[in-house]
């Protein structure tokens, strides 16, 4: 079996982003650039999973510029046999993205699709399922514990009432929560070793992938500041105010 | 333990900054049959990179004559000079000194900059590692350095491997190059080891803070260089402000002082946000934004500090020796012409037996060997350091004396020897509030879960002798509040350490006044994010 | 006017409460439809009936429906949807699991995370973990999709009676997927991550044993119980406890601080809170800039008090 990992590279989650000037963005000049993390975990598992002998490849593939090959080169030295970067410098939205991971499937017919449960950059959770729905394949969102037997899946999902779990036919597309997997650490031979592995890269044009609509995104700003509220001078006062806001 | 990987170089060069990468490149330059690689501890070249930095573009053209093609982030040529006395509410405009002229010099980011040499050292094949420490030195039986030891990843609190435990590797290279910027963790043990300082005045140290700002619209002359001395520092205070203006409305402002004050209770973050209220700055911050701050230590011994820079299999390089040029605070230029020395020394040598010569008799030895008297004038406060200094520029270094330095660790008046506590301090509006709130514009990451990495040898005179002769000046001096003195739960005090909080400074390994403060690397990649210092 | 077909979350014959915030959203942009999936009705349609704002219940009973599977949802919304202009769904793990499956097959972008809704078309969104906002436009001539971030709105009221309307939806639905079981979060006290109530303490309570303050105050208010990475690591408590920037990020609709200075690191954790209560010593502590209500003092007198207070 094969499994494709999809790997998006996002600003790094310990920065702190700043909007741009003309307000239609945010800086990435300087700013340090990395795997999404719920994606990179989505790798480990897959290389587990290979590892334990139920998956014979791990293809990642991203969506993105050049400089994403840094990041599938990261993915390559974690373990990964191979991997595709569709090239492009435009933002792709979530439906666009699931089209275009659904065009890899197609030629890859991988049994198993793994990524992250949400890009943190868009924070938008829906390309896992809307690559499902295109390819008329089950889906487990926000998993935290994954096993795999006799073409099945069965998924436990961090969902708010507690750990859901379900069982779905393989192929299937499985979305990682963070409490799946520690990812590990990248080693320096390994390092060396994924500099020889191939990564494919293919301009976006050349796949004639029709993204569909697109929505409009303006007029970035940061979000209001909490402001200090009121003192007051006793327990009483403040059991008070507390049923006053009607949160006791 | 596990059995470590061996990886096997020409030449291991620890730390990409200016000195290591410019070795790497010139490595390759000249001879492209040497393998080379370049470990560095931050997560990517030039996340821990922090400087002023107004950079001489000499040495750098010399390397890469067409560097301006693909320049860093930051960029901006330097325009107008401006050298200035701070009084608490005043600004006295003095002629800048000759060494300040900033004519054809280029006001960058360290970290953009160093993006752009790693690129162009990857391109000649040169293996950058980044999120990789050296964390020591390796030998072979008859003492000679071999190579360098990467730090374990995943390791617990405790020092018992974690469940993704992956141990370092060696790396093993007829050259090992330390480049490791000021008061490097490995460059320390392997002065000490081979006594490289012997002879040698101690060496001296500065703290110097930096913040990115985005000012409101039209507020930033780009090209405007500004320094200033005076308020808001005690007379026994070596140091000042410098305020770069940048394009797109952006400021660098930032502040360095000599770490051989001697008032225990001086706090250099304080003074830093002292300065920023001056009327002249304050103006120029108010309603602006902080995108990245941070706190690097400097190097200011000098020549006469300058430690051996060769040792069997080895050399020093850099800031990890301490190239700077300290009366100009520039350091770059001559990081990268150590840098670029070391590997022509190696390309036409094959030893680094010999290098300690060649480069004192090179360019940058010259450069250093005229300015030698500067720093160590101030010793006698500010006046009379200005005065020695005039007179050390107009005889181009010539004066027939070299002054002695002191070490930092050993300027600290004793709180009972005290009477001055400096300036009064003005309320404060601008941002940061505190060092908390500035560490959080360092965009910090350290897994919290690793063992401490800043070794204090004795805890028990944190309470006890510290706290009655000095007040424990590790929770000032400390520019991330990492020390902290807390209840003990009994009724006395005792040392909390924030190791997560630490920005790599290494002020403590220099300040802290019973010598017991190690600074070694922590797992690979963690530290501050700095973006554009 | 805009039609908008709102899907209802519920479990156990009970409307989750996010399903009666989405209506407030879904009402600001046009009539609202709610739409019940179950396998019996149990009393969610006619819930769901009195909500305000909405105009009518469609309820959809069939036996594939016992449990949320957004497989088996999705044919049958996206049958549904071509009577409405707008779909919906809150921003729980079950509408964030089910409408982009409705979306990829209407062929339409998905609007996740709904704060603010600007026009029928428009509307605000966090992105970049809720540090940086944007507006979102929907191209004119497709269906708008998307999910209501539940802590924007507040729950619609009841009193109203719309209609229940029982129809059948004509969808190929797969039996790929399959429920096998949930496990509610165990323990007495909810989970950090999801509590609607928060209780921590800091530093300042001083001790592990003084930690039971904390816990009897969270436990009387039916609360989580954090703490600051300063208590984490003078062992008051475990790091699985720690609130902010390298603990957990919260969102509960009351936090309570206790002897927590607020540090920048800690107040990120909850930056998207509801109510935020400090209670500390020092009357210039920073936590006292971000709370909706301070109480400056020693926490160790107020904290009983205060648990006695809420007796009575
Ligand atoms: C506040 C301030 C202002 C300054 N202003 C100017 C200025 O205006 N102009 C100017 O020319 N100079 C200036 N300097 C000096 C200049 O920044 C330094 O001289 C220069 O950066 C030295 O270069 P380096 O390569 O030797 O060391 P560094 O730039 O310090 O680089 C060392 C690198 O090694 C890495 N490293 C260290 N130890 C290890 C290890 N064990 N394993 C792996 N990696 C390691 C570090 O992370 C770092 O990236 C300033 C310095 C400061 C602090
Ligand atoms: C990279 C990084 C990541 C961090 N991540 C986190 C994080 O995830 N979470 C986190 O919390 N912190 C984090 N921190 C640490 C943070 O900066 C603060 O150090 C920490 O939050 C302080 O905890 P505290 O408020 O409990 O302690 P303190 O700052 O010591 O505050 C204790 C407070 O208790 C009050 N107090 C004392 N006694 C009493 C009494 N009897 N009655 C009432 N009040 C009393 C005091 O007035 C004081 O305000 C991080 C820091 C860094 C640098």
């Amino acid at each position: 079996m094969k499994i494709l990992v999809c790997a998006k590279r996002v600003i790094d989650y310990n920065v702190k982003v700043q909007i741009n000037r003309e307000g239609d963005g945010v800086v990435t000049d300087g700013v340090k650039m990395s795997i999404n993390p719920f994606d990179e975990i989505a790798i480990e598992e897959a290389l587990r999973i290979r590892d334990r002998g139920e998956a014979d490849e791990v293809v990642v593939a991203s969506i993105g510029p050049g400089s994403a090959q840094q990041q599938l080169r990261t993915a390559l030295a974690m373990g990964a046999d191979r991997a595709i970067l569709i090239e492009t410098d435009a933002a792709i939205q979530p439906l666009g993205a699931a089209r275009i991971f659904m065009q890899l499937v197609e030629t890859e017919q991988p049994g198993l699709v793994l990524m992250g449960k949400q890009a943190i950059d868009d924070d938008s959770n829906q390309t896992g399922q809307m690559l499902a729905a295109l390819w008329h394949k089950p889906q487990a969102t926000f998993v935290s514990k994954l096993e795999l037997a006799d073409g099945k899946a069965t998924a436990t999902r961090e969902v708010d009432a507690g750990l859901e779990t379900i069982e779905v036919d393989l192929p299937a597309v499985v979305t990682t929560d963070l409490r799946l997997n520690e990812p590990r650490f990248v080693k320096m031979p390994d390092i060396m070793k994924a500099k020889r592995k191939p990564l494919e890269t293919t301009a976006l044009a050349e796949l004639d992938v029709d993204l569909g609509p697109q929505l409009a995104v303006a007029n970035y700003s940061p979000p209001p500041q909490r402001q200090a509220g009121v003192m007051v001078e006793s327990v009483d006062e403040l059991v008070a105010a507390l049923r006053d806001k009607g949160v006791i | 333990m596990t059995d470590r990987d061996v990886m096997q170089y020409d030449v291991v060069i620890v730390g990409a900054g200016p000195a290591g990468l410019a070795c790497a490149i010139r490595l390759r330059q000249r001879n492209a049959d040497l393998s080379v690689c370049v470990l560095e501890k931050a997560s990517e070249v030039g996340q821990h990179s922090l400087s002023g930095a107004v950079i001489e573009p000499g040495p750098l053209e010399a390397l890469l004559p067409d560097w301006l093609d693909n320049p860093p982030e930051i960029c901006v040529p330097a325009g107008r000079d401006r050298f200035e006395f701070l009084t608490a509410k005043r600004s006295i405009r003095m002629p800048t000194p000759p060494q300040m002229h900033n004519n054809g010099n280029y006001v960058i980011s360290l970290g953009g900059l160093c993006r752009r040499l790693a690129e162009r050292a990857e391109a000649l094949e040169v293996d950058v590692f980044a999120g990789f420490a050296a964390d020591d030195a390796l030998f072979d039986d008859d003492g000679k350095v071999i190579g360098v030891r990467t730090g374990d990843m995943g390791i617990e609190r405790d020092g018992s491997p974690g469940p993704n435990y992956a141990a370092g590797v060696d790396i093993h290279a007829r050259h090992t190059i330390l480049a490791e910027g000021c008061r490097g963790s490995i460059s320390k043990r392997l002065i000490a080891h081979y006594g490289l300082d012997q002879d040698r005045s101690p060496q001296t140290y500065g703290i110097g803070f930096k913040e990115l700002w985005q000012l409101p619209e039209g507020r930033a002359e780009a090209g405007l260089i500004k320094h200033t001395i005076g308020w808001p520092l005690p007379r026994d205070v070596y140091g000042g402000s410098f305020l770069y203006h940048l394009d797109q409305d952006r400021v660098y402002v930032g502040f360095v002082c000599g770490l051989d004050y001697p008032d225990p209770l001086f706090s250099p973050f304080e003074a830093f946000q002292q300065y920023k209220h001056h009327p002249s700055v304050h103006a120029l911050l108010e309603g602006g934004e902080i995108i990245s701050a941070g706190t690097r230590a400097l190097i200011e011994g000098g020549l006469q500090s300058l430690p051996r820079l060769e040792m069997p299999g080895a050399m020093l390089i850099g800031d990890a020796a301490g190239t700077l040029n300290v009366p100009k605070i520039k350091g770059v230029h001559m990081a990268i012409r150590c840098g670029s020395d070391a590997a022509d020394f190696i390309a036409d040598n094959d030893t680094s037996a010999g290098f300690d010569a060649y480069f004192r008799a090179n360019a940058g030895g010259r450069e250093l060997r005229k300015v030698r008297n500067i720093r160590p004038g101030f010793k006698a406060g500010l006046w009379a350091g200005l005065a020695n200094a005039a007179l050390e520029t107009v005889a181009f270094g010539k004066t027939p004396w070299t002054l002695d330095n002191h070490a930092d660790w050993s300027s600290l008046d004793k709180l009972d020897e005290r009477d001055d506590n400096g300036p009064e301090k003005v309320a404060r509006d601008l941002p940061p509030r505190d060092r908390l709130a500035s560490v959080y514009h360092a965009a910090i990451h350290h897994e919290e879960n690793q063992p401490v990495h800043l070794k204090v040898r004795d805890t028990s005179i944190c309470a006890t002798r510290c706290a009655v002769e000095y007040d424990n000046p590790c929770t000032r001096f400390c520019p991330a509040g990492v020390y902290e003195m807390v209840d003990d739960g009994e009724g006395g005090k005792r040392l909390q350490i924030n190791a997560a909080n630490c920005l790599h400074c290494k002020v403590c390994d220099i300040k802290d006044p019973y010598e017991i403060i190690d600074w070694v690397t922590p797992e690979g990649g963690s530290g501050p994010n700095y973006q554009n210092l | 006017m805009a039609e908008v077909l709102l899907v209802a979350e519920h479990a156990g014959g009970k409307l989750n409460p996010s399903t009666a915030k989405s209506v407030t959203c879904a009402a600001a942009i046009g009539t609202v439809t709610v739409a019940v999936f179950t396998d019996s009705d149990d009393g969610v349609a006619s819930a769901a009936a009195q909500l305000d704002g909405v105009s009518k219940v469609l309820l959809v009973e069939s036996a594939q429906n016992a449990q949320a599977l957004a497989a088996v949802l999705a044919p049958q919304v996206v049958a549904l949807a071509s009577n409405y202009t707008h779909v919906l769904a809150p921003s729980t793990t079950f509408g964030k699991d089910l409408l982009p499956r409705v979306a990829a097959r209407l062929g339409v972008p998905q609007v996740s995370d709904i704060m603010t809704v600007k026009s029928e078309r428009q509307f605000g969104r966090p992105i970049y973990a809720g540090n940086v906002l944007v507006e979102v436009t929907v191209p004119d001539d497709v269906t708008v999709v998307g999910t209501v971030r539940t802590a924007s709105f507040s729950a619609a009221a009841t009193g109203d009676t719309a209609a229940i309307e029982k129809t059948s939806v004509d969808a190929d639905i797969p039996d790929h997927t399959r429920y096998v079981g949930l496990e509610s979060h165990g323990g007495e006290r909810p989970d950090l991550q999801s509590a609607n109530r928060v209780v921590s303490g800091g530093r300042g309570v001083g001790s592990a044993e003084n930690f039971a303050l904390i816990y009897n105050l969270a436990d009387k208010l039916g609360a989580a119980a954090g703490a600051s990475r300063a208590a984490v690591d003078a062992g008051f408590v475990p790091n699985d406890m720690q609130v902010g920037q390298t603990g957990k990020i919260i969102a509960p609709d009351l936090y309570i601080a206790i002897g927590i200075s607020g540090a920048i690191q800690h107040i990120t954790g909850i930056k998207d809170a509801g109510t935020i209560v400090a209670i500390n010593k020092d009357a210039d502590a920073p936590i006292f800039a971000v709370a909706d209500i301070g109480l400056a003092g020693d926490l160790f007198e107020i904290v009983p008090q205060l648990e006695q207070a809420l007796d009575s």
